[in-house]
């Protein structure tokens, strides 16, 4: 089983997203959540940081948090998948253990 | 599946809180049960009775005082956190002449093995914080 | 080594944050203390701006708070000697082993000699290593 990596800050106020990507093995998963969903966002400048690790981590973006922020699931970054809060219980039983990056 | 859950920061500051809240919601809903809700660093401001958030905005110390009543979930604030943001219980208040407490319904303190434990005995641990 | 029938899980304790401007690298310290007692597989790593908290020749007299790196030195006697500091953070940061505090332990294994708690890693060991945790403590 392989970690679950949890990142709740925009990748353009803190490098937990680039650095989670340093430090996550192929096969673990990344849930975007609050803040950290802008990461999911296609045509950004921080939109390669996901797009080239997708073919080796599954990423995760919290479908509540991107409604609130008004960000449209048409706009997200190829091959990410929106879960809600259920589908983000799933996810931590699913994986070995939880990592925050904070 | 048995979680533990770490709340890092306070109410309203953070979401930190939010998520957390919604996290507990959602495993309860699935039949999960949670070992323990452990408040640490300004967490512990989630455990104060004097909170009073305007009416039509959700209040944060009660929906976790609430959720703990529901379900008989233990949330414990850390007391060395605590005493350093001034969140006391009778005890508390007591032990350091208070002149007052303020630990909220629904949450108890305690230290940090609580934590630790928390740690060993969950089948998850889940951090929320900034 | 714990008692009976009891757990010993892999626990890390994960420190990206720079000391002094907040208080996540004291309070993490105090869990990390708390823990030991409870003789479960502890290791912390240092990342980001966490590789700060262990330079050496801190003063804090000038902020008037308390400098609490000192506590590093204490580790190796509570039998926390697995100190993992991510290459990469302090190459980025223009630091190597030799800013750092010099923290020991003895080692019962091998007649109490001394020996070093920090172990300088690459990204990819560290990864490696996360991926074997059973919990991971963020603050």
């Amino acid at each position: 089983m392989a970690l679950l990596h949890t990142i709740n800050k925009s990748p353009f106020e803190r490098n937990a997203l680039e650095s989670c990507m340093r430090l996550a093995l192929e096969g673990s998963g990344i849930l975007l959540i609050e803040d950290g969903v802008y990461g999911a966002v296609k045509g950004t400048a921080k939109s390669d940081l996901v797009a080239k690790a997708k073919s080796k981590i599954a990423i995760y973006a919290l479908g509540p948090d991107l409604d609130a922020r008004g960000i449209s699931k048409n706009n997200l970054i190829d091959g990410v998948k929106v879960v809600d809060y259920g589908g983000f219980v799933d996810l931590v039983a699913e994986h070995s253990a939880t990592q925050a990056w904070l | 599946m048995k979680f533990g859950i770490l709340v890092n920061e306070g109410p309203y500051t953070h979401q930190a809180s939010d998520s957390a809240y919604q996290f507990v919601k959602a495993a309860l809903a699935k039949g999960h049960t949670i070992d323990r809700v452990f408040f640490y660093h300004d967490g512990v401001n989630n455990g104060t009775r004097f909170a009073t958030p305007p009416q039509d905005d959700r209040n944060l110390v009660n929906l976790w005082g609430g959720l703990a009543k529901e379900h008989n979930i233990d949330m414990v604030v850390c007391v060395a956190a605590a005493q350093r943001r001034g969140i006391c219980d009778a005890d508390e208040a007591k032990r350091h002449g208070k002149d007052g407490n303020n630990l909220a319904d629904g949450f108890r303190i305690s230290g940090l093995g609580q934590l630790i434990e928390l740690g060993i005995q969950s089948d998850r641990l889940v951090v929320f914080g900034d | 080594m714990s008692d009976e029938g009891g757990t010993i899980k892999k626990f890390m304790y994960v420190n990206r944050k720079a000391p002094y401007g907040t208080i996540y690298a004291l309070e993490s310290l105090e869990v990390v203390l708390i823990g030991a007692a409870f003789d479960q597989d502890v290791s912390l790593a240092f990342v980001d701006d966490g590789v700060f908290q262990l330079v050496k020749g801190q003063n804090t007299k000038g902020i008037g708070m308390k400098n609490f790196s000192p506590t590093f030195n204490a580790l190796g006697d509570y039998d926390v000697n697995k100190i993992y500091v991510e290459k990469e953070s302090l190459a980025a940061r223009g630091l190597s082993v030799d800013d750092l505090l010099p923290l020991k332990y003895e080692d019962e294994d091998e007649d109490w000699a001394e020996k070093d708690s920090i172990r300088v890693v690459s990204s990819a060991e560290l990864a490696e290593l996360l991926d074997q945790q059973d919990v991971v403590f963020s603050f």
